[in-house]
């Protein structure tokens, strides 16, 4: 459910970018470790920008994967599943490198073609 | 009709993250330590919250509670009062007047919040976050710590399927233990999970109606009150 508030969010996020002008796509990076459920987010995307700049804009999701680097042996891996614990030494002082990502990446706007691209 | 891409990269959450930092300036302001505690529906936490003031002398706690709907876990806090007699500050949330009814509190709910709260003359406030396993890690609201309660009647596996909870709390509360002996529930299954999740997080184990474990609870926030001042 919570994907309501953050296609509000995201909504909020891509108009102030457009600047009144119609937006036809918005690329969103969505990180491994985030709870976000992509096919909810494309729909409650499309409810809440209904009649708005961004009526019909495509979503352009990518996941970024998992990466996790412990920090006593420097070793870095992919993250598929728990447990969040270094596969060389099994010890738990590991930073997440990748994977908390939740951002707008960019937008598409359409504009008349007599006006310069900024 | 001509297409720019334009870069955006902003967070998603970046306005809540903004209204967050305004609402912990305010805490750190007024000297109080700031709990966002979580859980499922049903896991506990306001039966714990209670046993905890019940036992809870010297430290000055406040609740705010968050609920789509509805007083009873306000009027429940207002109910009780401490050793010595005191009854607490207490508000609530709900988050029906948006859309259905939001699954979690966000940073401009507690805001709008905050003026219904002593906070000078506390201590420590509780924020009991709206049941929910997913929605309420992804919203910060100002908290200097995040907690949460799970129960043994919810399953082992709730770590594996909910790991952004059990990976944003530092304390987990594992409550309801006066009933694992009527319950197939593996406690060292859950604990593991726990462990491969967050691992080395604090853990627990309660029973808000019997009250065992309880003083440890009560004991752990006391002791990040004292430990304050060493802010981030």
């Amino acid at each position: 459910m919570h994907e309501l508030a953050v296609s509000q969010a995201i909504l909020d996020t891509a108009l102030r970018h457009a600047n009144g002008r119609k937006v036809s796509a918005i690329a969103l990076r969505v990180g491994h470790l985030r709870q976000v459920v992509p096919d909810s987010l494309e729909f409650y995307l499309e409810l809440v920008s209904r009649e708005t700049l961004c009526e019909g804009a495509r979503l352009e999701l990518e996941v970024v994967p998992a990466r996790l680097r412990c920090r006593p042996c420097e070793v870095e891996w992919e993250l598929v599943r728990p447990p969040f614990r270094c596969p060389s030494c099994a010890g738990s002082d590991v930073d997440v490198v990748a994977g908390n990502e939740f951002e707008v990446e960019w937008i598409t706007i359409e504009e008349e073609a007599c006006i310069a691209p900024r | 009709m001509h297409r720019t891409k334009v870069k955006v990269l902003e967070g998603v959450l970046d306005a809540n993250d903004t209204i967050a930092r305004a609402n912990r300036d305010d805490f750190d302001r007024a000297d109080v330590t700031v709990v966002n505690l979580m859980s499922s529906p049903g896991a506990g936490k306001t039966s714990l919250l209670e046993a905890v003031i019940q036992r809870l002398d010297g430290v000055r706690i406040g609740v705010l509670e968050g609920d789509v709907q509805g007083t009873q876990d306000s009027e429940r806090i207002s109910g009780v009062h401490t050793p010595s007699g005191a009854h607490v500050p207490v508000a609530q949330i709900n988050t029906d007047p948006s859309f259905g009814g939001e699954c979690h509190l966000d940073a401009n709910m507690v805001r709008s919040a905050l003026s219904s709260l002593p906070l000078a003359e506390l201590d420590l406030l509780v924020i009991e976050n709206v049941g929910n396993l997913v929605c309420p890690a992804e919203f910060k609201v100002g908290e200097d710590i995040r907690a949460m309660v799970c129960s043994v009647t919810e399953g082992e596996d709730k770590p594996y399927k909910y790991p952004l909870m059990f990976r944003a709390c530092e304390l987990v509360i594992v409550n309801k233990i006066d009933l694992l002996p009527h319950l197939d529930f593996d406690l060292d299954e859950l604990l593991g999970g726990v462990d491969d999740v967050n691992p080395g997080v604090e853990v627990l184990l309660t029973s808000a109606r019997t009250g065992e474990g309880v003083d440890a609870v009560r004991d752990w926030l006391a002791s990040r009150v004292a430990r304050e001042p060493q802010l981030a």
